[in-house]
């Protein structure tokens, strides 16, 4: 699984995540994006999206995740799904719902699209219009996976857990199953970018944790069949990290709207890190011979005691954005994992930080934060 | 857990979709953002459901094309496919 020059090529990968634009009309103050956004004019243009297309179906690819930003203000979205569709891969929109009307998700559902992934802020609009800094975002939203539903797709709601609406994971589920979803993804926040930003305005305590967790297990059992609920656990309350991305470049490549190819949405923030372009190699070149995906692949970067330990293909080292954010390296082991030297101090920032009261959210804005 | 019914009648759910994977050589179910790999026997069995047949129709068959004892048929057949209605795959 070592991915040194002339080794055996690596398995292919399962999943592709295109960031079509970084454009958004929500604000969310833990979003994904980096905090250098890129502008409209540095986007890929639509012939070099199915070119991508068709790489990734040829490596073996077998599902696209359609993202941004919002991946609906492209207006080339119908093509690219179609085009999907043609190649056999099977294609998901995730969205903010607030910027497509029902007919334009019609001609989706007509181009073949197979889910959607929905965000929702909170369960009720008052929460949910503030993170999103949006008015009647939350409104918006309930229509939309109403059409969802009517147009006949499969519906995923994603719901962004922090200090401000864990308590309301139940309503969550609650919402869920009246909108007719088949899952749920109930995931805390994320600590890079504009998350990591905005983290002492978004820390829960433990006990709102142990709360949202109880929650979760509890509806998992009663709507075993009904709904299908993947909880994402909070990193800094953990004792071992998490397989983040199911391993460096093992499973998955993210490719921003400039076109470049990254094995994680954040890897960017890694200093010194070269990453290729769709617009000058191959999809299948960049997986098995970019540096970045080189870098942290398998298991022979690993620093001691990641590398003698049994988990040490199961989560892989964790998260090198992680190590990097907390330790000041991408090179050291994981401090969310007890066994990292900085683990106890991470913990201590978390319970320090959610007892204080909530700063104002730096929103996401194309000006940078 | 729930066991099926043997008059149930499983079905597919919307967005669920059967497809042979050519780079791997194997067949896989796409489902929302996850992909389901099936052994020989999985597909079997799997690309029998048409939301017309029931579990034990199902277990009729493959016992049959199979040669197998039927028992032992119907319980692989329940333990897979409660695993795939558990997983939103299938509908009952």
């Amino acid at each position: 699984m070592n991915a040194l020059p002339g080794a055996t090529p690596p398995a292919p990968p399962l999943a592709i995540l295109l960031e079509l634009t970084h454009r958004c009309p929500l604000a969310c103050p833990y979003c994904s994006n980096p905090l250098r956004l890129v502008g409209m004019r540095q986007e890929l243009a639509t012939e070099d999206w199915l070119r991508v297309l068709d790489q990734a179906a040829e490596l073996g690819i077998l599902q696209v995740h359609f993202s941004g930003g919002e991946p609906s203000l492209r207006k080339d979205l119908p093509q690219l799904i179609a085009h999907a569709r043609e190649r056999g891969l099977y294609s998901n929109l995730i969205t903010s719902g607030v910027a497509l009307d029902r007919a334009r998700l019609a001609a989706l559902v007509e181009a073949g699209l197979d889910h959607v992934q929905l965000s929702i802020q909170d369960s009720e609009a008052e929460g949910a219009d503030r993170i999103a800094h949006y008015r009647d975002s939350h409104r918006k939203k309930l229509a939309f996976a109403g059409w969802v539903s009517e147009l006949g797709l499969p519906l995923t709601l994603n719901a962004v857990v922090h200090r401000h609406n864990a308590g309301r994971v139940p309503a969550m589920i609650e919402l869920a199953l009246e909108l007719g979803a088949g899952r749920l993804e109930v995931a805390h926040t994320q600590y890079y970018g504009w998350g990591l930003k905005n983290r002492a305005a978004l820390m829960p305590t433990r006990a709102q944790l142990d709360l949202a967790t109880a929650a979760v297990q509890e509806a998992r059992e009663r709507l075993r069949g009904r709904l299908v609920i993947d909880y994402v656990t909070p990193d800094y309350y953990a004792r071992r990290p998490k397989a983040c991305m199911g391993g460096w470049a093992q499973r998955f490549l993210n490719v921003t709207p400039e076109g470049k190819v990254l094995p994680c949405h954040a890897a960017e923030t890694i200093p010194g890190m070269r990453f290729d372009s769709v617009r000058e190699r191959s999809l299948a070149d960049i997986w098995q011979h970019s540096e970045a995906f080189l870098r942290y692949r398998g298991t022979d970067w690993m620093p001691a005691p990641c590398r003698g330990c049994e988990r040490r293909e199961i989560d892989w080292g964790g998260c090198r954005c992680q190590a990097l954010a907390l330790s000041g390296s991408a090179d050291r082991v994981d401090p969310v994992c007890e066994l990292s030297p900085d683990h106890e101090a991470v913990q201590q920032l978390a319970m320090r930080e959610a007892a204080e009261p909530a700063p104002p959210f730096v929103y996401r804005s194309i000006k940078g934060a | 857990m729930s066991a099926l019914a043997g008059s149930a009648v499983p079905r597919l759910l919307p967005g669920m979709r059967l497809r042979r994977d050519l780079v791997r050589d194997q067949w896989v179910l796409l489902a929302p953002e996850r992909v389901i790999e099936l052994d020989d026997i999985a597909y079997e069995v799997v690309s029998r459901i048409d939301g017309v047949r029931s579990v034990d129709a199902l277990v009729d068959i493959l016992a049959a094309e199979f040669d197998a004892d039927r028992a032992q048929v119907a319980a692989d057949v329940l333990d897979l496919l409660d695993d795939l209605v558990a997983k939103r795959v299938l509908g009952a």
